[in-house]
């Protein structure tokens, strides 16, 4: 029997080997899992300083930072607050608050 | 269209008629001339593939298993230390569960440094999870590369098809070349269901925890199950277009036999002309040549050996601190089934020669001889 | 089955005379089998190589130990090499040599040929003429000798394997099997 893999945002149910396929491979998608609440810290970009270089979009490892109208935006479902695009922002131009848990 | 070739030849051949699409491998005697002939072919545009020079035989099969997993029919060739340092992509290929196929000359271990015909090489990778073939000669070379992708597509495990070093490999025969248009039927282009696509990105072999791990182990070992059956009606539908058949287990004159001799690679050719003069003495003797290790035909060598009086196991390979390793084998299938003595002889290490007489001799040493044995050195110069 | 053993020193061609004598078979419509003694050659060591003929597939892996008829590609080796070693009784011996058959003593168990094959490639320009390529000529004496293949047959056997100067080969090949003065 042939396991079919999804790309849609329904949760994959697997309850034993019938369910899997024959290799370990991602059936589902990874947009089920929302990660946004793992984060300590919620990184913020600030548009004023913001140069559009787009090197946090590239440097975000989830990736949670998605380009919408010319800007980069974080996706807070998923950004898990590692602040990789902070740090490697040229005009300091993303800061964070702490996460109110 | 029959001709004559060495044994290396006909792999390359084999994997020119599988129309193989990648071919990443690493030159080491006696290995050497399937991946020159090979990349000959390709580079005479006579085979539409992808030849990749690599460093190493490990990366070589990284490159193998890259290349099939994106869906591509994936090939490469090696010999001993080259096999070896594969090892640890041989578990990558087979746990990913991709149908490479692979041809091993078989090559004794060094040190001391050896070119020669010896099956550990090969056998220890016997638990990567790859199905094993031990070809006896060169038409059966060509034929299990053809059978092997077939079979290896199906039940998604690797092939590694093993043959004796300079017995086969440098050895000049005659083949019959089955016609390109019957084995572009027998085997259609790979169209794998599972694959690594740009356009369906997903993570492949990423961190498996403890829920999932032990039900793959699982999914792999009932595809070797399936295997045993799939290798049989493939080797049946290959007999329909070319006259050949294959099988797991290929017995020779066992069906009266009192005393049957289990052999593998081209020591078994050489005991079926044993088997002939043994039986001219009036000695019921039969020879049940082993081609397939991996999926281990338990059931289908019980049925041939069930009724016979005694068996002896050749065994051109050693796993040192026990025995023979087709000899292990034999004895666990036999366990709680039949009670029948198997005596173990090791032969023909590091290409010593095992001539008819050698042959002739365990089958008679064995006739005489009741109590089992646990390990006789045939040969040996003590 | 026909056994023949050769013996050569490395570079002079006696694996690829095996296989060419092989090849001629098949082109006669016989099975074969032709191999190295499996070795790491050197050349000027001494080589040997191994042709079978036979009416069905060979199915015999070992080495030849018991052979039919013994081919010396240098006369030199008979004297650090027991060539003669295992040669069935009647079996025959043909020399790569510019002596009569006379000049060689091998008792009176086997029948002994010569064929002066350095000179006949030399003259077809087989080689260099300090290591001239002996293997054709000798194979067409042999056609000559035994009859196991004919002359056609080894023709078409140099045509189909060997790659280059198949022309001087055939020649060559010719030239011995003219020589012998009958089979």
């Amino acid at each position: 029997m042939v396991i079919k893999f999804q790309n849609n945002d329904k949760p994959v149910r697997i309850t034993g080997a019938k369910d899997m396929p024959p290799m370990p491979a991602a059936l589902g998608s990874m947009r089920q899992n929302k990660t946004g609440s793992w984060r300590n810290v919620r990184p913020v970009i600030d548009y004023d300083k913001c140069i559009k270089c787009f090197i946090c979009w590239k440097f975000c490892p989830e990736p949670a930072i998605k380009i919408v109208d010319e800007l980069p935006v974080i996706d807070y479902d998923y950004c898990k607050g590692c602040l990789m695009c902070a740090e490697e922002c040229p005009k300091d131009a993303i800061g964070f608050e702490k996460e109110g848990k | 269209m029959k001709k004559t070739m060495m044994g290396n030849y006909a792999a390359s051949w084999g994997a020119q008629l599988a129309r193989v699409q990648v071919i990443a491998a690493y030159p080491i005697t006696p290995q050497t001339l399937i991946v020159e002939k090979l990349s000959d072919i390709v580079a005479d545009g006579e085979l539409d593939a992808k030849f990749i020079k690599v460093e190493s035989e490990h990366s070589a099969m990284a490159a193998c298993i890259g290349a099939s997993a994106t869906g591509a029919r994936a090939y490469t060739a090696t010999s001993a230390q080259g096999l070896a340092l594969m090892h640890e992509m041989l578990h990558w290929a087979a746990l990913a569960r991709l149908p490479i196929v692979m041809t091993n000359v078989n090559r004794a271990m060094a040190p001391g440094w050896s070119i020669w015909a010896d099956q550990n090489d090969s056998l220890s990778q016997r638990d990567t999870g790859w199905m094993q073939i031990y070809a006896s000669s060169a038409q059966e070379i060509l034929d299990s590369t053809l059978i092997g992708y077939k079979v290896s597509e199906k039940v998604l495990l690797p092939t590694l098809i093993s043959f004796d070093a300079f017995f086969l490999s440098h050895t000049m025969e005659v083949v019959d070349m089955p016609e390109i248009e019957l084995i572009d039927k027998y085997l259609p282009p790979y169209k794998p269901e599972y694959k690594m696509d740009v356009n369906d990105p997903r993570s492949f072999g990423a961190l498996t925890d403890e829920q999932y791990y032990y039900e793959f182990r699982y999914k792999m070992q009932k595809a070797m199950d399936e295997a045993v059956d799939v290798i049989k009606e493939d080797g049946k539908e290959y007999e329909k277009i070319t006259g050949r058949a294959y099988s797991l287990i290929h017995p020779y004159r066992c069906e009266d036999a009192d005393m049957i001799l289990v052999t593998s690679g081209t020591i078994a050719e050489t005991t079926n002309v044993a088997v002939d003069e043994l039986r001219a003495e009036g000695k019921k003797v039969g020879n049940l040549r082993i081609r397939v290790i991996r999926p281990y035909p338990k059931k289908e060598i019980l049925e041939v050996v069930k009724g016979v009086k005694k068996l002896a196991v050749i065994d051109r390979n050693i796993s040192p601190g026990y025995s023979g390793i087709f000899s292990q084998e034999l004895k666990s299938a036999l366990y709680n089934e039949v009670d029948i003595p198997v005596r173990s002889y090791i032969a023909g290490l590091g290409g010593r020669d095992v001539k008819i007489e050698d042959i002739k001799d365990m089958a008679n040493d064995t006739l005489k001889n009741d109590a089992p044995n646990d390990l006789i050195w045939k040969g040996v110069k003590i | 089955m026909i056994e023949i053993r050769m013996h050569g020193r490395g570079g002079q061609g006696a694996v690829k005379a095996s296989f060419v004598l092989a090849e001629a078979a098949f082109q006669g419509g016989k099975y074969v089998q032709a191999f190295p003694r499996f070795g790491v050659e050197r050349r000027g060591a001494p080589v040997e190589a191994f042709t079978r003929i036979d009416d069905k597939p060979v199915q015999i892996r070992s080495q030849i130990y018991y052979p039919d008829g013994i081919i010396v590609l240098d006369p030199t080796l008979i004297e650090v090499v027991d060539v003669t070693k295992g040669l069935k009784k009647g079996g025959w011996i043909l020399i790569n040599s510019d002596k009569d058959p006379e000049f060689y003593d091998f008792g009176d168990d086997y029948k002994v040929y010569t064929v002066d094959a350095t000179e006949i490639a030399v003259q077809n320009r087989l080689g260099s003429r300090t290591a001239p390529i002996v293997n054709t000529a000798i194979v067409g004496a042999l056609a000559k000798i035994t009859g196991i293949v004919t002359i056609d047959a080894v023709f078409k056997g140099i045509d189909s394997s060997i790659p280059r100067f198949q022309e001087e080969n055939k020649s060559a090949a010719k030239q011995a099997y003219d020589s012998i003065a009958s089979g």
